[in-house]
């Protein structure tokens, strides 16, 4: 038996940084060398886009629902009843919104593509894949990362309106408000400086997703049980990197726009 | 020496008469063996942490010949053949392909050699997300960059023809056994015509028809497309059937070399184990 080298914990998240450096500027050379993979690009947006609508659709829309019937009692005590619409709106666009459905992105996609690359990785389908002259990064990791990217910002959006909507049939369960009146108020409180900040956030939340995914997959280990880490690391790794990219998004947008 | 005292004039006749012939013999032999040999392998060594898997590998394998290595698992065959197409980097000796060395070429340079090389894993590694016949485009059309969609179909119907797949063109591969699995995964590194074919245990987990199958295919592979290759094994009746030569591995190194009926009469304890249930 061959002695085996224990390597301090220090030392291998060291290293693990080192390689996901590495592992993003092979990315990023990646996107701009060979030809794109269009077809597979579509597919990604498809698969981790199009598939995600119907979750994203159901969490907001309960989102909406849920933080109406939370508000209204408090609302209503400070004697602001009228303002139910416009908290909603700028809470949800501002942070509620991109957060919960960055994190139910994470989970989602993340996770499958994290176990989608290392499945691949156990059988051998991504060695295959470079021993034939083809380039896994190039089919795989840059198609997927830029899926991601493109559809969380898209799906965060068709969020912010779907948890609009369930405010309003909430606002109306005990109240009465008209859908023009409703949205009215809801565009009028909304500002330029709540939307764009928002929505370049949810690029890197993508970004994120996408890349962390596509890392643990991809250096996942030879066994089965490897799978199942890389789905697991995927999604934890990929949530607590949504909660930072916020923290970071929160105080540049502060700098920027509300001096 | 002897024959200086035995005859001094024959000894300097003959010597001049080899002088003269060999520079010409030389020249006519070296370039033939050099063109012959595909694969050169000298004093390759490669661990992992403290563990020596390849101490001293030395093996050529010549154009057409089909070399069979058999030995125990986690002898380190499949690390050599990893090693042939650089998905690992040898700690030591040399290894060329074609004449060139692994070791020290770039990416580009790699990619034409892979190019050249085609790799049968032992579950097959089809892409699980394509269906048969978009496994085999797949080299087609991102390593030969044919656009022609008549030649790419021509050429995936034939690939699935050598393999007997063809009913399974549009299959997925969760939908086939695994010999289909196997022969769809030779067929996929068929279609690209290479010259040199690694294959890392072709016949493991089969049943002995479906092994016998994939063997005889291996051999029709060779005659039909004349590549040489590096046959893994741990299955004797895919050895007797597919090899040229083979070579024995045991503890990182090669302990013995020949033809199967060489190395069956072998007296060696460790080479005789491989032959036990072998008439």
């Amino acid at each position: 038996m061959a002695e085996e080298v224990i390597i301090p914990a220090w030392k291998r998240w060291f290293e693990e940084i080192g390689d996901q450096v590495g592992f993003f500027f092979k990315f990023f050379r990646n996107i701009f060398t060979g030809g794109f993979e269009w077809s597979e690009f579509v597919r990604q947006c498809y698969e981790i886009g199009y598939r995600s609508m119907m979750l994203v659709g159901i969490t907001s829309f309960i989102m909406g629902v849920v933080l109406i019937l939370q508000l209204r009692p408090t609302l209503i005590t400070f004697g602001a009843a009228s303002m139910l619409p416009k908290t909603l709106s700028v809470s949800f666009v501002r942070e509620i919104g991109p957060v919960i459905i960055g994190i139910i992105c994470a989970g989602k996609m993340a996770s499958s593509i994290g176990a989608e690359l290392g499945s691949m990785n156990v059988t051998e389908q991504l060695d295959a894949m470079e021993v034939s002259g083809a380039n896994p990064l190039q089919y795989l990791v840059v198609t997927r990362i830029l899926a991601t990217t493109l559809m969380v910002p898209i799906l965060s959006v068709l969020g912010d309106v779907i948890g609009l909507f369930g405010g309003f049939l909430a606002l109306n369960i005990r109240d009465s408000i008209s859908f023009k009146l409703y949205f009215t108020k809801v565009i009028a409180s909304l500002d330029f400086s709540d939307f764009l900040p928002a929505l370049v956030k949810t690029i890197f939340f993508g970004f994120a997703i996408g890349f962390v995914g596509c890392y643990k997959g991809f250096h996942s280990n030879k066994g089965t049980e490897s799978v199942g880490i890389a789905a697991n690391s995927a999604v934890v790794t990929a949530s607590l990197w949504i909660f930072v990219i916020d923290a970071i998004a929160v105080q540049i947008t502060s700098l920027l726009f509300y001096k | 020496m002897l024959s200086l005292f035995r005859s001094p004039v024959y000894y300097f006749i003959n010597k001049m008469e080899k002088e003269k012939v060999k520079p010409d013999t030389e020249k006519k032999q070296q370039p033939k063996s050099r063109e012959e040999v595909v694969i050169a392998i000298k004093g390759l060594k490669k661990s992992f942490g403290k563990k020596d898997v390849l101490k001293d590998i030395n093996l050529e394998v010549k154009k057409g010949e089909n070399v069979v290595i058999l030995g125990r698992s986690g002898t380190g065959k499949s690390v050599t053949i990893q090693c042939i197409v650089g998905l690992l980097k040898p700690d030591g000796g040399s290894l060329k392909v074609f004449g060139d060395e692994v070791a020290d070429m770039n990416d580009k340079e790699l990619k034409q050699l892979r190019i050249k090389i085609g790799f049968l894993f032992q579950s097959g590694a089809l892409y699980d997300s394509m269906t048969v016949r978009e496994n085999l485009e797949f080299p087609l059309t991102r390593i030969l960059k044919i656009k022609d969609q008549n030649e790419i179909d021509k050429r995936v119907e034939e690939a699935l023809d050598s393999v007997g797949l063809l009913d399974a063109i549009d299959k997925l591969p969760s939908d086939l056994s695994g010999g289909m699995r196997k022969r769809a995964g030779l067929a996929r590194t068929i279609v690209v015509n290479p010259e040199i074919m690694l294959y890392d245990e072709p016949t493991t987990g089969l049943d002995p028809i479906t092994s016998r199958e994939i063997s005889e295919l291996i051999l029709n592979i060779q005659k039909k497309f004349k590549t040489s290759s590096i046959i893994i094994t741990h299955d004797m009746e895919c050895a007797r059937l597919a090899a040229d030569r083979i070579v024995i591995m045991s503890d990182g190194e090669y302990i013995a070399e020949g033809s199967f009926d060489e190395l069956h009469k072998s007296k060696d304890k460790i080479v005789a184990s491989y032959f036990t249930d072998i008439l």
